[in-house]
């Protein structure tokens, strides 16, 4: 007889079973469905998941399933077509209060979802997605601090009546401000020396006038940047969120580069648009004292105006002095006005006064909302607007309206179409982006070939799998059953690694697995060889059976750790579908061990061990 | 069922003479199709734009390349990738392009040429991340080969670490000969297989060792080429086992898993051929023409240690 110890036995039976229960959300599948969260961050509650429900079917539309999860409810729907309805009624009759995002969920039943259990989450070249590489104008970040510096001290200058000719930078890391004489030099270098203790700031005096340079040190550029980097983030995560997408990713990686991975998105130029954009909204008054037309002729405004045009290019005169900027805007929301696509618009305390004032001194008078988007725009692409480089910032009057009533911190703006309303909302909400960025690398995946590629590689990996089984079973006979059942139970540990984890597959992962499986039929191939040798040397059955697992151990832990060194490597380096490779790679590894070593040799006494006589082996 | 009814007795040693100039000529003539064609490397590597588009119907790949040439596209490669309905227009980086546009403008000249075109993937790589991917991946293969060298040079006497290093490096060599041959493309995750065959082929020339290191010390006569055959021998139905049985897992990625897995499942397969061979025929020959004694790998004998312990 041949004795095993009986806690190998259990350790292998509670492994199977905790990893059937962990593989087992896989085998259910996923379904479209909706995700909404309120626009105030606040959680969903279940009286609000019963509103939604009873909205939805007011429109005759059912969801399969509806649950909380975190601060969001879910509704599941059997198709696509039900989930596109659903967000148009959704998005129509409760736009105000939930923000709603298109994703799939998986179908796992209740009970498996409250003990946590979840599928294995996939990359974006099986589910479809966008993948963005950004790279940070660091540069930019500076140029930026620069320009608002200029603008202090300008304002500075102007609030101590100190009279000046200029003021400017370089662009690097110096600013200039050009005075009428010496003595004014001296006064403005005491004054910023104060200010500012950082800064290496200069006196000069050229003939009649005076300047002063302040240079601003390295530490403060490298702060500079690094602020500009970690506030661009918190901005894209700001507008990732507003495009409500599932599961996004935005990390830096490196120096100065920032990938965003949005799941699920099928139009990347309308993520780049919302991720890359800076929109603001700016409100003046209405110049209806000079001559429109004549301005448009001679493209001259009068002083104190500036000539803008409308969508449809009708030209309007507005006045210079601007009644609130955008950042004054504290909040913004789409939803309808009288059945017209509107943007909720809530100012800040000092934009609210200046906006009550304004509406107050000049009711009955028409006031304007232009609208400024600043885009990255390609040499050869046209730019509407004013062009700098390869910015363009485009101005336009989206509305002009008579003031009808005095106001203040809250009101709409009308005159813009329903999505327009929404990316415009979006776009003043999410704030602007502290340094430029520009996009190194973009990978977008369709749905349908996310589709093409799952079902490709499940297919390779059944197909496979099936082969293997032939093959081994009929060079092993039993033994190669009971080799098929180890790859079985190496599969299903797999896959739970996998689902615990949350590590996500991709294609070149489900390639990983597909090899595992296949070398980890190689331990097994190395026991049986080393029994069959046993048997043949005249080794008695259950001798030959101990002497294969404890002669072929050294020989599958040696070569398996090549592998994994390898793997490893890869895991190391590797990016995206690559290090998705590596990770299966790896934990097929170390299950496919784990099986050959410890499962194999449990069903094989299981089913030979405990027989008294034993003539021969079925391998 | 098994291979070999009998105790193969293949003279494997005896006839390696003859595979060292296989090998060789394997060898140079990767080295010198590297040297003059060079690999056709992805755009993971160089930079660029990747678009796949799927049509309804059957492309017109002349029709779309000339759609491409009037939005100055010209040099676009335009090809049928898996079916004739799915198709692959690849651009490298221009200088002082903007990649992106250069992305919109491709889809919107194809969909100059067909409007019902489904856009099934977009790949852009700006020209400075492809050097850093290449310069990461010759990391990647640097370190993986370091590592590797590392732990053989720790588990087994040099002698045989020589041979199973030097197998190590002709399996990819020989696979990115027939890389430059074929002219595939070569890119991120083909690089991950080559890295994946070279754990799989040292796997299958460290068994081998395992067995000579074992038949050194167990057999005590017969010369070592004796020796190395025997542990070949026995090991033989087993490499070959598991070949075919990695080989059933690589042809089925090979034949279903896609397009996207081409360079990835050519390089596998290619990488088990060879693997094989050169874990049979290279690997234990050179340890066995650096003279490879049975004293090499017996156990290193402490005789000061008795002598201390003596009173």
């Amino acid at each position: 007889m041949h004795s095993y110890p009986a806690w190998k036995i259990w350790l292998v039976f509670v492994a199977l079973v905790l990893g059937l229960l962990l593989a087992l959300p896989n085998v259910f599948g996923d379904a479209p469905a909706l995700q909404l969260s309120r626009n105030d961050r606040t959680a969903v509650t279940d009286a609000g998941k019963q509103q939604v429900l009873a909205t939805l079917q007011s429109q005759g539309l059912v969801a399969e399933s509806a649950y909380l999860e975190g601060d969001r409810l879910v509704l599941r729907f059997h198709d696509v077509d039900a989930q596109l309805k659903a967000r148009d009624v959704v998005q129509d009759e409760s736009g105000r209060e939930y923000l709603v995002a298109l994703s799939h969920v998986p179908r796992t039943p209740g009970w498996m979802r409250a003990l946590g259990l979840q599928p294995m989450s996939l990359g974006l070249d099986l589910r479809g997605g966008v993948y963005f590489l950004y790279e940070v104008d660091v540069k930019g970040a500076v140029t930026q601090l620069l320009s608002s510096m200029e603008r202090d001290y300008r304002q500075l200058l102007r609030n101590e009546r100190i009279p000046f000719t200029g003021v400017s930078s370089d662009g690097n890391d110096t600013v200039r401000i050009d005075l009428r004489s010496g003595e004014a030099a001296t006064r403005v270098t005491t004054l910023l020396r104060k200010q500012d203790p950082n800064s290496t700031i200069d006196a000069s005096t050229l003939g009649e006038g005076g300047s002063v340079t302040i240079r601003l040190s390295p530490a403060q550029i490298k702060q500079r940047q690094d602020f500009a980097i970690q506030q661009n983030i918190t901005t894209l995560r700001n507008r990732v969120d507003e495009l409500g997408v599932t599961e996004p990713i935005v990390a830096r990686q490196g120096v100065d580069r920032i990938v965003v991975q949005l799941p699920g998105v099928q139009d990347p130029n309308e993520a780049l648009r919302v991720l890359g954009a800076t929109a603001t909204l700016e409100f003046r008054l209405v110049d209806d004292q000079n001559d429109v037309a004549l301005a448009d002729r001679t493209k001259r405004a009068p002083l104190g105006s500036k000539l803008y045009y409308s969508r449809e290019g009708q030209p309007v005169l507005l006045k210079r002095e601007m009644i609130v900027s955008g950042e004054q805007l504290t909040d913004a929301s789409s939803g309808f006005q009288e059945g017209e696509p509107a943007v909720m618009v809530t100012l800040d305390a000092r934009g609210a006064s200046q906006m009550l004032e304004t509406t107050r001194q000049n009711l009955g008078r028409p006031m304007a909302v232009v609208f400024i988007e600043k885009k990255r725009v390609a040499e050869g692409q046209p730019c509407k607007g004013i062009r700098s480089g390869t910015e363009c910032t485009e101005e336009e009057v989206i509305n002009v309206a008579t003031i009808r009533g005095v106001f203040g911190s809250n009101f709409q703006i009308t005159g813009v179409m329903a999505n327009e309303a929404r990316e415009l909302a979006l776009l003043l909400r999410a704030g602007s982006l502290a340094a430029p960025l520009y996009i190194v690398e973009q990978r977008t995946i369709g749905p349908s070939l996310g589709q093409d590629n799952v079902q490709r590689g499940f297919k390779a990996l059944i197909v496979g799998l099936i082969g293997m089984f032939i093959f081994l079973g009929v060079y092993y006979r039993k033994f190669g059953v009971v080799a098929n059942l180890v790859l079985l139970s190496n599969m299903v540990l797999l896959v739970a690694l996998m689902s615990l984890l949350q590590a996500s597959l991709s294609l070149p992962g489900i390639a990983g697995i597909v090899l595992t499986v296949g070398m980890a039929a190689d331990a097994n191939v190395l026991i049986y060889e080393r029994i069959r040798e046993e048997l043949r040397n005249g080794n008695s059955p259950h001798a030959a059976i101990n002497a294969g697992f404890d002669k072929a151990f050294s020989a599958i832990a040696d070569s398996n750790i090549t592998t994994l060194i390898a793997g490893i490597v890869l895991f190391t380096f590797g990016t995206g579908p690559v290090r998705g490779f590596a990770v299966t790679l790896c934990l097929g590894i170390l299950t496919s061990m784990f099986t050959a070593l410890l499962c194999s040799r449990a069903y094989i006494h299981l089913i030979w061990g405990r027989r008294r006589k034993l003539a021969s082996l079925p391998i | 069922m098994e291979f070999f009814k009998k105790k193969t007795r293949i003279n494997f040693m005896g006839q390696r003479r003859r595979w060292y100039a296989v090998s060789a000529a394997l060898v140079s003539a990767s080295l010198v199709l590297l040297l003059v064609r060079g690999l056709n490397l992805g755009i993971d590597f160089t930079g660029g734009v990747v678009m796949e588009v799927s049509f309804p119907q059957a492309a017109n790949l002349d029709k779309v390349r000339s759609s491409l040439a009037q939005k100055g596209y010209g040099d676009a490669v335009v090809q049928s990738f898996g079916t004739s309905r799915d198709v692959l227009v690849r651009l490298l980086p221009e200088e002082g392009k903007n990649v992106n546009a250069v992305s919109q403008d491709v889809l919107a000249a194809i969909k100059a040429y067909d409007g019902s075109a489904e856009l099934r993937r977009t790949e852009v790589v700006g020209a400075q991340v492809g050097a850093e991917l290449a310069e990461q991946g010759a990391m990647a293969a640097l370190f993986a080969f370091l590592m590797i060298m590392g732990y053989v040079a720790l588990r087994f006497q040099w002698k045989l670490g020589v041979g199973s290093i030097v197998a190590a490096l002709h399996d990819p060599i020989i696979i990115l000969g027939i890389f430059a041959a074929t002219q595939m493309t070569f890119d991120l995750p083909a690089l991950a297989a080559i890295l994946a065959v070279v754990g799989y082929s040292l796997n299958d020339t460290v068994v081998v060792f395992d067995r000579i290191r074992e038949r050194f010390i167990l057999t005590r006569k017969g010369t070592p080429e004796e020796i190395v055959n025997l542990a070949i021998n026995e090991t033989l139905s087993r490499t070959l086992m598991t070949s075919v049985t990695t080989m059933i897992a690589v042809l089925s990625l090979l034949f279903i898993a896609g397009d996207m897995l081409r360079g990835f499942s050519v390089a596998l397969t290619i990488g088990i051929i060879v693997g094989t061979y050169s874990s049979i025929y290279i690997a234990s020959s050179i340890a066995l023409d650096l003279k490879l004694t049975a004293r090499d790998l017996l156990p290193v004998q402490k005789e000061k240690d008795t002598v201390d312990d003596m009173p």
